[in-house]
């Protein structure tokens, strides 16, 4: 017979030393707060965190990827068109299958050159991916979370690449969405391009881009799940593992297949999340139409008057 | 062996047709082209169908939250919420364990743990949710001088809405429904990934491409070998819906109808 | 600056010695998803057999090492583009495999698979339940008569077999055994099946300093029969060296 693991203690009820003698909810109770289920709780915070860094990121390359777009000059306009195309038209979870590894080994080539000139050794070794010690990213003695921290930072790249690209295909329509008088208006008082650009055009274009960025957002939150793909652990992977069914050989908690329960309680998480999102986004769209000219805004300044 | 002989031994494979065995060594190009492509042909039957079938569905929601009744828009509403707020993973893995208890019970619901038939249910279901929200919002914003005129033109009921009020929310949604389109056939990957098993290694293109990746050990040749087939296919669906959103705008002036065109200028 | 480009290139000059350096800590990937081998423990903590041989391993070689763990599916890929320097995961030494990577000696013999199902089935003709992309997988496949049905995670294909959708699953037997101990309506069927070679450590075949230590230490295990109480206390069922 395989081992029994070592008891361990659990830090916040002092009871949970035999769960084997326990029952109903103090069983319960233990069971919820082994330092597995605190792993989950923690990924709830990291999908959290990484939804709240992404969306700006994403929307400052969406903004990046719109401007390229309207460029006069041709090999930016042509870069940011193909962003969009390209990237919009590949599965997100195809591009995650292969780019963050790309992007990883893209960015350690790069440390590589600037860091270790006088490499004789060439990088690609038959299969392996061979760069000097002092490239390696993070550096090879680096501690847990630094690397931790460091995939986590190649997700939210990766996430706002891909996202970047649909929030740039919004925002450049939303661009040509702001009426033309208004910029024709701002040239006739003598601003220049880069002058309507900012003071025009970017604020007024955001009420047009709002519903197609509310959009994104809900789109967002439902790739999260896409997360253990790019090594992150996140809800659905502890769903999974922790609700798979346990054998008493190897757990304090042996239960058969529970994963049902989980994902029921993942079901509950997004739906809450989804419609707190709506209601905030809901009034960030009556902030923005507040005095617009468009049919809302004006429905708006006939009820306030 | 040469690669036509390839196209015809693994280009239905994904049907079942042709070699039993995937390649197990020396993998070519061309075997990877075949069978990724072979695969292509899941994502195309799932996306296809469950959007020419998700549309109906879509329509009839879409006016099912736009009722008066609240015994028909609550429904809606509640539909829609469900299917939009979660993710397609979990939405599969239910389905999955609803399919297989209805499936102990009544033998008549045994094809729906196969994809084909199940993956088919959810995608179906999944679509119809987010295009009816799309519609939804198009039926809201008809300038309310067309329905004025339908009515001044003695049109009711059926007739006004099949005459006036669908092809203008159509022409409405259409660009945000073109959006939805090339979402679904991209949700059509998670299929094998996560969902439902691979029969016989009948899967899609991601399941080639996985294989691919498994066996070479190089992800660099089959994923963007699959992303090179959606690129193409997203442009596919860009150029239908385009033609459609063409017809569906032919009554308006060339000048407007100018500007939805999409006109890829190199020298401005 | 200059200080720092300059020792930036002594470093390169010195290329063993920046070998040594770059494993004064040893990451070890891992897949934490597959008992008795590897797997989460309460504690949130990789735990199994080979996290104690692990342990054992990097003690022995006097190395500093560190948990890590992946996907199945991107384990290789992962090792080779460096992200960690070896995988420890029940990952049986294949001629596919050791294309790409390189293998330490083996720390258990030829692991047997076994067929799991409820009542007798005969899997010759039967549906059968198998990870995807695992030797066992690629077994089934070639099985004439049966089908393969292939999921995503060695759970679901348990899962399938109790709800009826497979007759059989084909996975190690290791991993089935305490399933079929706890669990009344499933068994252990049929002959076992010999598939692949015994298990090892799997190291980029750039790095042979490593899998040399790795191996060093191994064969010292076997040496003086720590290795074997090992295999006997997780893996009751496993030949002993």
């Amino acid at each position: 017979m395989p081992p029994h693991p070592t008891r361990l203690v659990n830090f916040i009820f002092s009871y949970c030393t035999d769960p084997a003698s326990l029952e109903g909810l103090q069983w319960l109770s233990c069971y919820l707060t082994t330092g597995k289920h605190m792993s989950m709780y923690y990924a709830f915070g990291t999908v959290l965190l990484l939804l709240a860094i992404t969306a700006p990121v994403a929307l400052a390359f969406g903004f990046g990827g719109a401007s390229a777009a309207r460029s006069h000059f041709a090999p930016l306009r042509w870069f940011g068109k193909a962003y969009i195309a390209i990237v919009r038209g590949i599965p997100d979870i195809a591009f995650f299958l292969f780019f963050v590894i790309a992007l990883d080994q893209g960015f350690e080539f790069i440390r590589h050159k600037i860091k270790c000139p006088d490499w004789q050794e060439p990088v690609r070794q038959g299969n392996d991916f061979v760069i000097c010690t002092a490239a390696k990213l993070p550096l090879g003695n680096a501690p847990q979370w630094v690397h931790e921290s460091y995939g986590f930072a190649l997700a939210v790249l990766t996430f706002a690449i891909v996202f970047g690209a649909f929030a740039a295909n919004v925002l450049f329509g939303a661009m040509r969405a702001v009426p033309h008088g208004q910029l024709e208006t701002a040239e006739a008082y003598g601003m220049s391009r880069r002058q309507t650009f900012w003071r025009i055009l970017v604020p007024q274009m955001w009420v047009y881009a709002l519903p197609g960025l509310s959009n994104l957002w809900m789109v967002l939150i439902k790739a999260t799940p896409l997360l253990f793909l790019l090594g992150v652990e996140d809800i659905v992977y502890w769903a999974r593992e922790l609700g798979g069914s346990k054998q008493p050989q190897f757990t304090d908690y042996p239960h058969p297949d529970w994963r049902m329960w989980y994902f029921l309680a993942l079901l509950v998480f997004y739906l809450a999340f989804t419609k707190v999102s709506e209601v905030v986004l809901d009034r960030i769209m009556a902030r923005l139409t507040h005095g617009q000219a468009t049919a809302a805004g004006e429905a708006q300044r006939k009820a306030a008057a | 062996m040469s690669c036509w002989e390839t196209i015809i031994d693994y280009g239905l494979r994904s049907q079942g047709i042709g070699e039993r065995l995937l390649p197990r060594n020396d993998f070519t190009l061309c075997q990877q082209f075949t069978l990724i492509g072979s695969g292509m042909i899941w994502n195309v039957y799932f996306g296809l169908i469950a959007l020419c079938t998700g549309f109906f569905m879509a329509t009839a929601v879409a006016l099912g939250k736009a009722a008066q009744s609240a015994w028909i828009r609550k429904p809606a509403e509640w539909f829609i919420f469900v299917f939009r707020g979660s993710p397609l993973f979990i939405q599969f893995f239910f389905a999955y364990f609803l399919f297989l208890s209805l499936k102990a019970q009544y033998p008549v619901f045994s094809p729906l743990t196969s994809a084909w038939a199940g993956a088919l249910v959810v995608l179906f279901l999944n679509t119809a949710a987010y295009s009816a929200e799309i519609f939804y919002g198009a039926l809201q914003s008809i300038p309310k001088g067309e329905i004025e005129a339908a009515d001044a033109y003695g049109l009711s009921g059926w007739s006004r809405f099949r005459r006036v009020i669908w092809p203008t929310m159509l022409r409405l949604a259409w660009p945000a429904y073109t959006n939805e389109a090339i979402f679904l056939f991209h949700a059509t990957t998670l299929v094998f990934f996560s969902g439902f098993p691979a029969l016989q290694q009948r899967g899609d293109a991601l399941y080639y491409a996985n294989y691919f990746a498994d066996k070479t050990f190089n992800p660099f040749i089959p994923y963007p070998i699959l992303a090179g087939y959606f690129i193409l296919l997203t442009l596919v669906v860009i150029g239908v819906f385009g033609l459609v959103n063409t017809r569906l705008n032919r009554h308006l002036p060339q000048e407007r109808r100018k500007r939805l065109k999409i006109k890829p200028q190199v020298i401005r | 600056m200059k200080n720092l480009i300059l020792s930036t290139a002594v470093l390169a000059l010195t290329g063993s010695m920046a070998m040594a350096e770059s494993h004064s800590v040893v990451r070890l990937g891992t897949e934490g998803a597959y008992p008795p081998y590897n797997f989460i423990n309460d504690a949130g903590e990789v735990d199994g057999f080979e996290r104690e041989l692990g342990d054992e391993l990097c003690a022995r070689a006097e190395l500093t090492c560190e948990w890590v763990t992946n996907e199945w599916d991107s384990i290789i890929p992962n090792l080779v583009s460096g992200n960690y320097d070896a995988i420890i995961a029940g990952m049986s030494i294949t001629d596919e495999r050791k294309e790409v990577i390189d293998f330490s000696e083996n720390y258990t013999q030829p692991d047997p698979s076994a067929f799991l199902a409820m009542g007798d089935v005969d899997v010759t003709t039967a549906v059968v339940a198998a990870q995807a992309s695992t030797i066992q997988a690629a077994y089934v496949a070639g099985m004439e008569g049966a089908t393969l049905l292939e999921f995503a995670t060695p759970d679901e294909t348990v899962a399938a077999v109790k709800n009826g959708e497979a007759d059989a699953v084909l996975a190690d037997k290791a991993f089935l055994l305490p399933i079929a101990e706890s669990d009344a309506e499933v068994s252990i069927i049929g002959e076992d099946v010999l598939i692949g070679g015994g298990i090892g450590l799997g190291v980029r075949q750039s790095d042979t300093e490593l899998r040399d230590k790795f191996t060093a230490a191994i064969q010292s295990m076997k040496a003086d029969g720590t290795l074997n109480e090992l295999i006997v206390k997780w893996l009751p069922d496993s030949a002993t060296f």
